[in-house]
């Protein structure tokens, strides 16, 4: 039984008998997917469309019946060497819908299957659809989960998909993972099976260490990239660097800044220098700026680089003379991406000059140091400024698309220095900003609107005033002036953060404006189910809305019935909802998941009616089987 | 008596409890006040740490919350929303900055080898329960200072400075950070008769 991830009727086209003067050559046709066979089939195929339309078809026929002239063999040959053009799962997406052949042309010629939630379909359902897939990129849990505001083991658990696709796919290259359950075993697993593997991303996972890295480095002989991105990885004390084969490697990319112990140096050191192709090293903080200088110099061709520590480690005999780290960044010409510094002792910051005029990224997030210090940074950037700060990047980085601003402190109440001064003043340096995330303790609407009014490109803007229901600073309203700029003047934005003390209108505002908002964070705020309803009813490109600690209960949750199988996933914690307006919800939507997660065990939650977290998202296979005991999964016959 | 989530204070569990007072229970207005204003909004997750989470809505709500909470508002779990991989590298860095930190070895019964974790990288109880559930991939029950910690196999214990196994949480943080010489999380079988009983 098949059936599509959006649930509309196809046009069914596949009874059509095939004209006569045809069918002797239909049988010639050569079934296998080449292009020289299906060239010259096209060429008969159209002139006989022209004439058969004419002669084949009686008057009387309706619309609905229209017999095709030529056949689908010809006609799939034709698609699938168009199709391979098409990239964009959007595009494939909406080619797959035209008609039971492109349906199949596309399904055999999509080489990279996203899967947005992997509880949306299952492992063999994708499979069965997409038999030539070389790539998978695959998602689990929301991303509260990061925040802790989900207990662990609550699933999206890599295992039953990589069992699945050593079957299906013995041609994998790619895997990019983004918070998902992967273990040691899914590592050697996917080690074993796939002899051409290549690129294995994993972005925000757990439940894996160094032992698994050690299986992908050993036996995945073509592998080209590794990149461990903000990964939990659990220190097996097992040396993975020291695992690559010997021999030259293909490495293009090797990203390991989050991995939190200890790795072979020597071993490293001999890797890079036996790996011609390497463009990106993202070091942790157990290196040090000592052996940063070695890498460097074994690999000019660098273009993103992870600095690692940034700092001498402590045993430094006297008389030891520095190497020379201008050298090193000097020789590595092609430097675009800077990252790491995580232990920057600011003295070696100068370093870094030769290469900053060529920058296009920058991050200094990690790095503990001042605007004082990083002033003369901007000194070598295109153009010099004695501004401080973040009115320094203002000043200095006209070019600029994305910026992320964290805080030093990740608290609520202490003062610190990032304000809606900092933000007034990019948006005037900044007018070309894509995407901010900005984290401060206080702003004002003011500066919001300003930065709306100043940067029209915005398409993300997430903003996080960290303490709770915080006012405007200086006027005392709400934020929703300003966040209703945003949402008014923004044309292209897609993904919006909210925070601060905002009221319904805000809401409202979300509601009229935000018609392309795709991923919308709502943390705080609100008064009463009006603001949900404005959203659910007001933004019809709504994908990806996480709510926490808001007043909005069951009614607002039913006025989005029209919309939830449209969206990839809704969440709500510590909301007002109850199990019974949830369950009703489950009872409407069949092909809703509609899981209620709680924290503590049942008995001591204090009152039954409270719903801690929901989560629910559109699925094609009802309940997963993996469900933890602190889940339960609301049936729609409950 | 079953205090509500309103009285869990600042970093510790309970701490209203254990406060010897003359008084009837239930007389304590500013409490009540708490309690009705918090209902509505705070983190309703059972965890220690949920602390005196002031529900404003305008102005003069927040005016009044300030009188009532003069001290920094307790941590809410997961607020701000800062990954906490970046959180602890931060954290640490701060620790580096300000001296030695306070490591303690971690053990978990069943768990084939031992942990070792910082205690001055967590703001309280709920940080660090948090850590440790992480850690060792567990849930940890249900705290209340009569019964312990129910609705899970385990309970956290710690060694304190006179060699006695005690359970967490009893005792202000900051007691707690400078008597822990180990922790050990228990099978909570094994754990009946500590602290205030099962």
């Amino acid at each position: 039984m098949r059936q599509d991830l959006v649930l509309e009727q196809m046009s069914e086209d596949d009874d059509r008998s095939q004209p006569s003067d045809l069918r002797s050559s239909s049988s010639s046709i050569n079934k296998t997917r080449n292009c020289s066979g299906s060239i010259s089939a096209s060429g008969s195929s159209t002139s006989a469309s022209s004439s058969s339309s004419a002669s084949s078809i009686p008057l009387s026929i309706p619309v609905t019946e229209y017999q095709s002239p030529y056949p689908d063999q010809v006609l799939e040959n034709v698609l699938e060497n168009v199709l391979c053009f098409l990239t964009s799962r959007h595009d494939r997406n909406a080619a797959s819908l035209v008609c039971k052949s492109w349906w199949r042309a596309e399904a055999l010629t999509r080489s990279e299957l996203f899967i947005g939630n992997c509880y949306a379909v299952s492992p063999v359902r994708a499979m069965g659809r997409f038999s030539r897939v070389r790539a998978v990129v695959l998602k689990g849990k929301p991303r509260f989960a990061d925040f802790n505001l989900m207990p662990p083991d609550w699933g999206a658990h890599f295992t039953p998909w990589v069992s699945s696709m050593t079957r299906a796919y013995p041609w994998l290259e790619k895997v990019c993972l983004k918070r998902m359950s992967v273990s040691d075993n899914d590592l050697a697993l996917l080690a074993k099976s796939f002899l051409g593997f290549k690129e294995l991303m994993l972005v925000c996972c757990d439940g894996f260490g160094t032992s698994g890295l050690s299986f992908i480095a050993s036996k995945c002989r073509q592998l080209r990239v590794l990149d461990l991105i903000e990964s939990e990885v659990s220190d097996d004390e097992v040396d993975w660097i020291s695992s690559f084969p010997e021999g030259e490697s293909c490495l293009e990319s090797l990203i390991f800044d989050c991995v939190e112990c200890a790795i072979n140096f020597e071993a490293l050191e001999k890797l890079v220098a036996r790996s011609p192709s390497l463009k990106k090293l993202r070091l942790n903080r157990y290196v040090s700026i000592v052996q940063l200088y070695r890498l460097m110099i074994r690999a000019p061709q660098l273009t993103h680089l992870g600095t690692g520590s940034f700092s001498p480690s402590e045993v430094m005999a006297q008389g030891d003379s520095e190497p020379d780290y201008v050298f090193a960044f000097a020789t590595c010409k092609s430097l675009v991406c800077l990252s790491g510094f995580r232990e920057i002792t600011p003295d070696y910051l100068p370093a870094i000059y030769p290469v900053c005029a060529n920058l296009t990224s920058l991050n200094f997030s990690y790095a503990n140091i001042t605007a004082e210090q990083l002033k003369p940074c901007h000194k070598k950037l295109p153009q010099t400024s004695n501004l401080l700060g973040l009115q320094a990047v203002a000043a200095t980085c006209k070019e600029l698309r994305e910026l992320r601003v964290f805080p030093v402190e990740a608290q609520e109440d202490i003062e610190g220095p990032v304000s809606e001064v900092g933000l007034q003043a990019i948006s005037e340096g900044c007018r070309k900003l894509q995407s901010i995330l900005y984290f401060c303790q206080r702003m004002t609407n003011a500066a919001v609107i300003a930065m709306s009014e100043n940067c029209p490109d915005l398409e993300v803007f997430r903003l996080c005033i960290m303490g709770r229901h915080r006012p405007d600073h200086v006027t005392g309203e709400p934020m929703d002036e300003g966040f209703g700029a945003i949402v008014r003047n923004c044309k292209k934005l897609t993904r919006l953060a909210v925070s601060g003390l905002l009221t319904d209108r805000a809401f409202s505002y979300i509601g009229k404006y935000g018609k392309l908002v795709r991923t919308l964070s709502v943390a705080f705020a609100g008064d009463s189910d009006m603001g949900l309803k404005y959203v659910l009813q007001g933004c019809p490109r709504l994908q990806k809305l996480e709510i926490r600690d808001s007043p909005f209960g069951d009614a607002a949750l039913h006025s989005g019935l029209h919309h939830y199988y449209n969206m990839r996933f809704l969440w709500m914690s510590s909301c007002r909802l109850t199990p019974q307006g949830c369950q009703q919800i489950a009872r409407a939507m069949p092909n809703l998941v509609v899981e209620l997660i709680r924290y503590g065990s049942l008995e001591n939650q204090e009152k039954l009616d409270d719903v801690e977290t929901l989560y629910m998202y559109r699925s094609l296979e009802g309940p997963r089987d993996d469900v933890p005991e602190f889940v339960t999964i609301l049936r729609a016959d409950g | 008596m079953e205090i509500g989530v309103a009285a869990y204070r600042k970093n510790d569990l309970n701490l209203k409890a254990t406060e010897l007072r003359l008084g009837l229970p239930g007389t304590d207005d500013h409490e009540m006040e708490e309690q009705t204003s918090v209902r509505n909004n705070n983190n309703k997750r059972p965890s220690p740490d949920t602390g005196d989470d002031c529900g404003v809505k305008n102005k003069s709500e927040a005016a009044g919350c300030e009188e009532v909470t003069p001290v920094a508002k307790a941590q809410i779990v997961g607020w701000p929303p800062i990954r906490s991989y970046r959180k602890n590298s931060l954290q640490q860095k701060k620790t580096e900055t300000e001296g030695t930190g306070i490591y303690v070895k971690v053990s978990m019964d069943g768990a084939p080898y031992l942990r070792k974790i910082d205690l001055k990288l967590y703001n309280g109880y709920a940080e660090l329960l948090k850590a440790l559930e992480n850690m060792f991939k567990f849930t940890i029950g249900q705290y209340s200072e009569r019964e312990g910690y129910k609705g899970s196999e385990f309970a956290p214990t710690y060694e304190d400075k006179d060699g006695d196994w005690m359970l967490v949480g009893d005792v202000p943080w900051e007691m707690f950070m400078s008597s822990c010489k180990r922790l050990r999380i228990m099978k909570r079988s094994e754990a009946r008769g500590l602290g205030c009983g099962v």
